[in-house]
């Protein structure tokens, strides 16, 4: 249902974002492609959080256009998508293991892959402790494992290095790197350089129609 | 030698103390509740009114009694930690908590089920009743406070505050329940406390009581040991998470 | 279904951990009723005569108690951006909420409302009548309930939003509810207690299709 037919590319056509009264940004239009790392770059304000939002479906599109390329006909972009936001999604109750066992089942993924994709974050040691004793690193590393453990073309990721150690900055750039190379494509807001390859820069502060 | 009021409030050291205490204290109970028992089902007599009944006398007074002693306890838990910031004040207040509730409901159960064959009905709103339920609603409040706050130094100061507000406020509300008990005065209601108990009937509810007594100090006891654990369990396991 | 029991599973887990204010909507029902005896005084046949009515209404209160968490505190953490993103169609999500908050509300409840009915004077014969129509109505507080969330959801003081949204809906239940409890006690004429009874489950029936529909349409809307 969700990855059975690999993604050709996600086209943005003339993209507006009006929140509030304001205009964020207006005509954006970009393309991404299999492999393809996008950097989101830009002040803040200037709409990195909304656009990703946007390309998730968890804000409204008042002008412009997202597309699919060679998405079936029923599949939308909540489909293809995987989006990490500043919140970790993390419950304090309960178990660090069942927090992820959790995602694993509401995503349809087998149990089995709980294990590695704490392994991804080097949290395989603390899958028995309350996720209320972690720190806001270990609980963002928590929330980024998801990513490790769904298996989605597209990943959006919103500041995905707050508060993680450069350790664990250097695991989420592998996490991404392997993903590049197996053709999923990123397009990531951050501040930090990940030693990607091939990142191209989106700079959104110059709010009028940035393009690429 | 040199003894303070922190003697005791080490937390290891009341958990060495505890473990010599504790079989006495049960022991005490055991001795105090089998006796207690023994004398109130075959040599108090029965009651020239009530028949048999009134021996759930024996449950439902020592239960209102520890309902009391329990708050007793809570509240001076609470004004010490308070005061002196014990490690174990809190701890004592905490752990006293369910089971006053539990020995307020009981208080209540026994109540009703006394009540069914002298009133018809397992429920009256009589004054002592009603003030009994408050109680009960004070003691779940205080336990709903500690269950809600995470930051357990937190929550030990505000459910400090709580059961002293509490103490404060409950002769106010017993005065105001029997105000409005009185001024509905229900018809013809058997009261518990009207009638004196008659001494044959006495010692037997005083040893089930002590007995009674002596197993809250120990479910007490049990329930500290449990409280500390589980904080240490807490510590450790935040050390590890930041191992 | 597995996305669906994971839910559930997880819902009732994260009440009754600690801190997960579990057992409040219970309390709050008991303290409620035992007020009102200060309000009308204890008179046993009076009592009697308004128990089911307000049995009914602290019922409908305490349900309402524990809804603003419902979908809040999902948004708050991030989780609720991830359950609307998620491959099962929200309006099952939203059913999973609204079954997990009967389970620890709901449920609760009618298991805790006997005793109330005792010390309201109710009798013994009316008990069983009572708690079944709390079993067949209150569904239907939860389905209805999950709307309310939903259109609350990052809405500053939301809990008291809900409870202005969502008690008119709840004024079906209340009577059809009251109406087949009090059948057992009094003599009506005809069939009514049944009817009601019919009645009752007829809304909680249609909840079910009214609660997860509008609280997804709800929740889409909310989380945009």
């Amino acid at each position: 249902m969700t990855t059975s037919e690999p993604l050709t590319g996600l086209t943005v056509t003339k993209l507006c974002c009006v929140r509030g009264e304001r205009q964020v940004f207006r005509d954006l239009s970009f393309h991404v492609a299999p492999g393809d790392m996008l950097s989101l770059v830009g002040p803040n304000g200037s709409g990195k959080s909304s656009l990703l939002r946007q390309l998730a479906g968890l804000l409204e599109v008042t002008d412009g256009e997202i597309n699919l390329d060679g998405a079936g006909e029923d599949q939308t972009v909540a489909d293809v998508v995987l989006y990490a936001g500043h919140l970790d999604a993390v419950k304090a109750p309960l178990r660090v293991s069942e927090n992820l066992s959790f995602w694993a089942a509401f995503y349809g993924v087998s149990a089995t892959q709980v294990e590695p994709a704490l392994e991804a974050f080097s949290l395989g040691h603390l899958g028995h402790l309350p996720a209320g004793v972690l720190s806001a690193g270990q609980k963002r590393r928590l929330g980024l494992s998801r990513l490790a453990l769904i298996d989605r073309p597209l990943w959006l990721l919103d500041e995905p290095t707050v508060s993680l150690d450069t350790a664990s900055i250097a695991a989420l750039g592998d996490l991404m790197r392997s993903h590049l190379k197996t053709g999923g494509s990123i397009i990531a807001a951050t501040h930090v350089d990940l030693g990607l390859e091939g990142t191209r820069v989106l700079d959104l502060s110059s709010n009028g129609g940035a393009s690429l | 030698m040199a003894w303070s009021i922190h003697t005791y409030a080490n937390p290891t050291r009341f958990m060495n103390f505890s473990a010599i205490v504790l079989p006495y204290v049960w022991a005490l109970a055991g001795a105090g509740i089998g006796i207690g028992l023994y004398l109130s089902f075959f040599v108090a007599p029965p009651d020239y009114q009530q028949g048999d009944s009134v021996r759930i006398m024996f449950v439902h007074v020592p239960s209102a009694w520890l309902s009391q002693f329990g708050y007793g306890i809570m509240v001076v838990s609470s004004i010490v930690a308070l005061i002196f910031r014990h490690p174990l004040a809190d701890v004592a207040a905490k752990s006293a908590a369910p089971i006053g509730a539990v020995f307020t409901f009981l208080a209540l159960v026994a109540g009703g089920l006394w009540g069914k064959p002298m009133w018809g009905t397992y429920w009256v709103w009589d004054a002592r009743t009603t003030s009994t339920l408050v109680l009960l609603f004070i003691y779940l409040g205080y336990m709903a406070l500690w269950a809600m706050i995470e930051d357990p130094n937190r929550a030990a100061r505000v459910a400090a505050v709580l059961a002293i507000v509490g103490a404060v406020n409950l002769p106010i509300i017993r005065f105001s329940v029997d105000w409005w008990n009185t001024l509905h005065q229900p018809a013809s209601v058997f009261r518990l406390d009207g009638p004196t108990i008659h001494s044959s009937l006495l010692w037997p509810l005083f040893v089930v009581a002590l007995g009674f007594t002596f197993f809250f100090i120990g479910v007490l006891m049990v329930r500290m040991r449990a409280e500390i654990l589980r904080r240490k369990v807490r510590t450790l396991q935040m050390q590890q998470a930041a191992a | 279904m597995n996305a669906f029991f994971a839910l559930v599973q997880r819902e009732v887990r994260l009440a009754t951990r600690v801190g997960g204010g579990g057992g409040m909507a219970v309390f709050f029902f008991l303290i409620v009723l035992s007020i009102v005896p200060f309000g009308i005084g204890p008179d046993l046949n009076l009592l009697t005569r308004i128990a089911p009515g307000m049995l009914w209404v602290a019922l409908l209160l305490s349900a309402l108690l524990t809804l603003d968490r419902l979908f809040q505190a999902d948004q708050e953490d991030g989780t609720l951006d991830l359950l609307v993103l998620a491959p099962q169609p929200l309006e099952l999500t939203v059913l999973a909420k609204a079954v997990s908050h009967w389970l620890t509300t709901g449920l609760p409840l009618v298991i805790a409302a006997p005793i109330l009915g005792l010390m309201l004077n109710l009798p013994l014969d009316g008990m069983l009548p009572l708690m079944g129509a709390m079993l067949i109505g209150s569904p239907a507080l939860s389905l209805l309930g999950a709307v309310g969330a939903a259109l609350s959801v990052g809405v500053r003081r939301g809990g008291l939003l809900i409870s202005l949204l969502v008690l008119p809906f709840y004024v079906p239940v209340l009577i059809f509810g009251v109406s087949a409890s009090r059948a057992a006690l009094v003599a009506v004429p005809g069939d009514l207690g049944g009817q009601s009874l019919a009645l009752l489950g007829a809304v909680s029936l249609a909840s079910l299709v009214v609660g997860p529909v509008g609280g997804a349409a709800a929740l889409r809307v909310a989380v945009k």
